[in-house]
């Protein structure tokens, strides 16, 4: 019997054993918002914005197994509340120029913003002094716009061999290093595969970009999660 | 964030160091072959190498990625996580004083001053000889015998400038930090140790008193069935030290139920919480309880390898403890056949940290033993089914363990007699701050706050710390409460904070600063959020604040429980129980009206205004 039941907010879902809550919770048609989770990686609650009451704990839906009978709760005002926050620290803690940034419209957590209607963020912005790295042939990894999910790292981790991407340092300091010498010989398909694993515009591809214009990318059309909700009709 | 004005000045240094001073490891190689090649080792290869030569270079790093088979990268995520790990050389003598709440009210910063004055560098930077190099540190566990300083691997503990004058004569004169003589200090209780540190210990308990034959408890323990030790050690209600309280007999029961061919038992001896020193008195006093302690852990789980993980702050203990270990081997107390049971093997071995808080956090303890940065896992699964290694895996607190040893010696019912009903058995206790006694007092669970106090000789009290920065700042009206799981838990410290003491700026401001340096960095609340705590904070002392940035705190407080770990959960804590418990140190320092601008104009154009010789024009009436 691998088939379980759970209840999300108050909905009888289906699902399987071995699936996490926030799985069970899309095949349902309910969209939890999520950042540093990609489909096909091994998840890591680190960017906490898919926290949802599970069993009447705080818990990353993203990263728990779903077990027969939990009672979960995904949109409660005070959760809601709680991820605005966390796009709001986000926004204030890089720099986030959307309007020249390759990825408007294809990224996360602009779109994001967008479902929250942030006007601004209830933080002061910090302007934090962040370098870009261009020393790669065929990407560059802007700090500036790095929200620091670790996709990047764990699309590599998979695999056996060495990584690529790691964080460096800690705290409020941590940022994301490349290994330059791994790297140097990065084919189009993998700079390619890099920049599609990024959320943000932090993995931008060289003189490559604005193949599809402004105004018709993916979440210009659609908000973030439609694809989710949709399902409910 | 930009980079900490001191970290600048190392790297200005850093800059001449190339030309004149060397940090290249010659024994790089044998290092590595110590370990085995080993990748899960790293950290034991970048400990050996940073002590050897005071720094790990760029050639160590590609020397050690291309040893261990990994990236560079990735050998600098670990290199860079640890306080005590550096990229540039640390001079000769590293001298790291402590900055924690407590040293910085004992006078620090004389001692800081007089260190610079006689070292001839700032904080942060290395002399031009590349001889001595000054840093600050975070709380390194002499809370009762603060200002204190680590100079490669030894504690210099009650410094005063007359002292200072003298080590830094000693080390101008190229003498052995080990070889340098200064009176008055306490002698250390073994000869292995060389670091005159004090016990300090003010009153004992079952733990501190030394009335039992060594290796009395494991003989018993080899002769009964693993599952009847649980049941005892279940049956004696004892709960663990290291602040979450988990009942132990519980967590040991999981971890036996998870079948696999490896178990590990683990000793946290990380004690990274600020104020907190009694593991390094027990380790110092008491350590064969600990080891002993830890084999009937082994027995219980069924594991033949215990670690025990040091916070690297202690190092100076390392020679002594080893000498412990092999002592215990020649009694046959540890390694194979133990007490003449055929089959029955477990050791122990000491894994150093690097110098990180949130390793103390069980499942980042085991990710650094793995050689990787400390961040803390996702959970589940719990260490007890997927730990080191991805085998089960108990951690458990120093002073857990060796009240395991008394409980089987003296039986479960004994320290059921200890303690109230809910919180068995005795607490060992760090007390520092504003009295007459600080030191480690162990007591039974259920001594009230004013209990202790009027046991200290602290008078004129303004607030007690309770547990450390994750703890809470308490006010005299709740000082008649139990110390007990069921009224004030505590992983077992306090500090005293007197009356004349500025309650925002000296502790409230010290503990924010240290969360967010010992964040790990990867939950956006932990990493972000902190920082804006400490900005607001910083705003309402400057006097720039209003009422409504305390109620923004107060709703930014909620946000910290969706942090993976406890470190992030509590980070807030220093501001927001002094909100609750001293709200009018905070209003006092308001403006009365809605908004406050935190900008000043004034005082943002004083500068180029002086370079230009220009009167500032703010608008307002032309002269
Ligand atoms: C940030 C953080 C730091 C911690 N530091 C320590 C520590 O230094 N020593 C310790 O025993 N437990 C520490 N803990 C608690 C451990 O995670 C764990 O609960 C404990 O080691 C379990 O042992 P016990 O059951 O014997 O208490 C810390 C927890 C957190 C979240
Ligand atoms: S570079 Fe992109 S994928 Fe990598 S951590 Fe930063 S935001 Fe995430
Ligand atoms: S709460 Fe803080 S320390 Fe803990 S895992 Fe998250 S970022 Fe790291």
């Amino acid at each position: 019997m691998n088939k379980i039941k759970i209840r999300i907010n108050d909905i009888v879902c289906r699902g399987e054993k071995g699936q996490t809550v926030l799985e069970i919770a899309k095949d349902n048609g309910i969209y939890i918002p999520t950042l540093c989770n990609y489909e096909g990686i091994k998840p890591q609650g680190s960017c906490r914005i898919c926290t949802c009451m599970i069993g009447g704990r705080m818990m990353t839906a993203c990263t728990t197994p779903a077990l027969d009978g939990m009672d979960i709760v995904t949109n409660s005002d005070e959760l809601e509340k709680f991820r605005a926050t966390i796009v709001e620290l986000l926004f204030a803690e890089g720099n986030h120029f959307c309007p020249t940034c390759e990825r408007s419209g294809n990224c996360e957590l602009q779109a994001l913003g967008y479902r929250y209607k942030m006007m601004v963020p209830q933080f002061p912005y910090s302007f934090a002094a962040k370098d870009i790295d261009a020393d790669n042939p065929k990407i560059m990894i802007d700090h500036n716009r790095c929200i620091l999910c670790k996709r990047c790292i764990r699309r590599k981790k998979e695999k056996d061999n060495p990584n690529w991407f790691v964080f460096k340092k800690r705290g409020a300091k941590v940022q994301i290093n490349i290994d330059h010498e791994l790297t140097a010989d990065f084919t189009d398909k993998l700079a390619q595969q890099a920049m599609d694993t990024c959320p943000v515009g932090a993995i931008i591809r060289k003189e490559k970009g604005f193949d599809v214009p402004i105004g018709e990318r993916k979440y210009d059309k659609n908000p973030i999660g439609s694809d989710i909700e949709g399902l409910k009709e | 964030m930009g980079e900490s004005k001191s970290q600048k000045s190392v790297e200005v240094n850093a800059e001449n160091f190339s030309e004149c001073c060397s940090c290249s490891c010659k024994n790089i190689k044998t290092i590595l072959a110590k370990y085995g090649s080993d990748r899960v080792r790293l950290m034991d290869i970048l400990i050996d190498i940073q002590t050897n030569v005071g720094c790990i270079s760029k050639e160590s790093v590609k020397e050690i990625a291309e040893n261990l088979n990994i990236s560079k990268v990735d050998v600098e995520q670990t290199l860079s996580f640890y306080h005590f790990f550096s990229e540039k050389p640390t001079g000769k003598y590293a001298i790291y004083l402590n900055d924690s709440a407590v040293a910085n009210m004992m006078g620090r910063s004389d001692i800081a001053k007089a260190l610079e004055e006689e070292v001839g560098c700032k904080f942060g930077s290395v002399t031009e000889d590349c001889q001595i190099g000054l840093f600050d540190t975070a709380c390194i566990g002499m809370n009762d015998q603060e200002p204190s300083a680590i100079i490669n691997q030894r504690v210099f503990t009650n410094l005063t400038k007359e002292k200072v004058k003298l080590i830094v004569n000693g080390i101008k004169n190229n003498f052995d930090v080990n070889d340098i003589q200064i009176e008055g200090y306490c002698q250390a209780t073994h000869k292995l140790i060389t670091s005159n540190v004090c016990s300090n210990i003010k009153k004992e308990g079952p733990i501190l008193t030394k009335d039992m034959k060594v290796g009395d408890a494991l003989k018993k323990v080899i002769l009964m069935d693993p599952n009847d030790v649980i049941e005892l050690v279940k049956q004696s209600n004892l709960r663990g030290r290291g602040g979450a309280g988990f009942p132990t007999g519980m967590k040991w029961q999981f971890c036996r139920a998870f079948k696999d061919e490896k178990h590990y038992i683990f000793c946290n001896a990380d004690e990274g919480e600020p104020g907190t020193f009694k593991d390094r008195v027990i380790l110092t006093e008491r350590p064969e309880l600990l080891f002993e302690g830890m084999a009937i852990a082994g027995y219980s789980i069924g594991s033949d390898e215990g670690i025990l993980y040091l916070r690297y702050e202690y190092k100076y203990l390392q020679n002594y403890l080893e000498d412990v270990l092999s002592t215990l081997r020649e009694q046959n107390l540890l390694g194979k056949d133990i007490g003449g049971k055929a089959g029955l093997n477990f050791d122990i071995r000491i894994q150093f940290g690097g110098g990180a808080y949130v390793c103390g956090e069980e499942s980042a303890l085991i990710e650094s033993a793995e050689g990787k940065r400390g961040e803390p896992r996702d959970r589940p699964p719990f260490p007890v089914e997927k730990g080191y290694l991805q085998k089960p895996t108990v951690v458990n607190n120093v002073e857990t363990l060796c009240a395991v040893t008394k409980i089987i010696h003296q039986g479960p019912k004994w320290y059921r007699s200890l303690g109230t009903l809910d919180s068995t058995g005795s607490k060992v206790m760090s007390i520092s701050g504003d009295c007459d006694n600080p030191g480690i007092y162990e007591i039974e669970w259920g001594f009230t706050v004013n209990d202790i106090l009027e046991m200290v000789g602290a008078k004129d009290v303004q607030a007690v710390q309770v547990g450390g920065p994750s703890g809470s700042c308490i006010a005299s009206n709740e000082f008649k409460r139990k110390l007990a799981y069921e009224d004030l838990a505590t992983g077992g410290s306090m500090i005293i904070i007197g009356k004349h003491r500025d309650l925002i700026k000296d502790i409230v401001m010290n503990f924010t600063d240290f969360f967010i340096e010992e964040s790990c960095g990867s939950c956006v609340p932990c990493r972000a959020m902190t920082v804006q705590f400490k900005n607001k904070l910083e705003k309402i002392y400057r006097g720039n604040g209003v009422q409504e940035d305390i109620d923004q705190m107060l709703e930014w407080g909620k946000v910290m429980k969706m942090n993976r770990c406890g470190l992030g959960h509590t980070a807030a804590n220093p501001i927001l129980t002094t909100l609750k418990n001293f709200r009018e140190l905070y209003t006092a320092k308001l403006q009365k009206t809605d908004y406050v601008s935190e900008f000043n104009l004034e005082e943002a154009v004083q500068e180029s205004c002086a370079a230009a010789g220009r009167i500032p024009n703010l608008g307002g009436d032309h002269e």
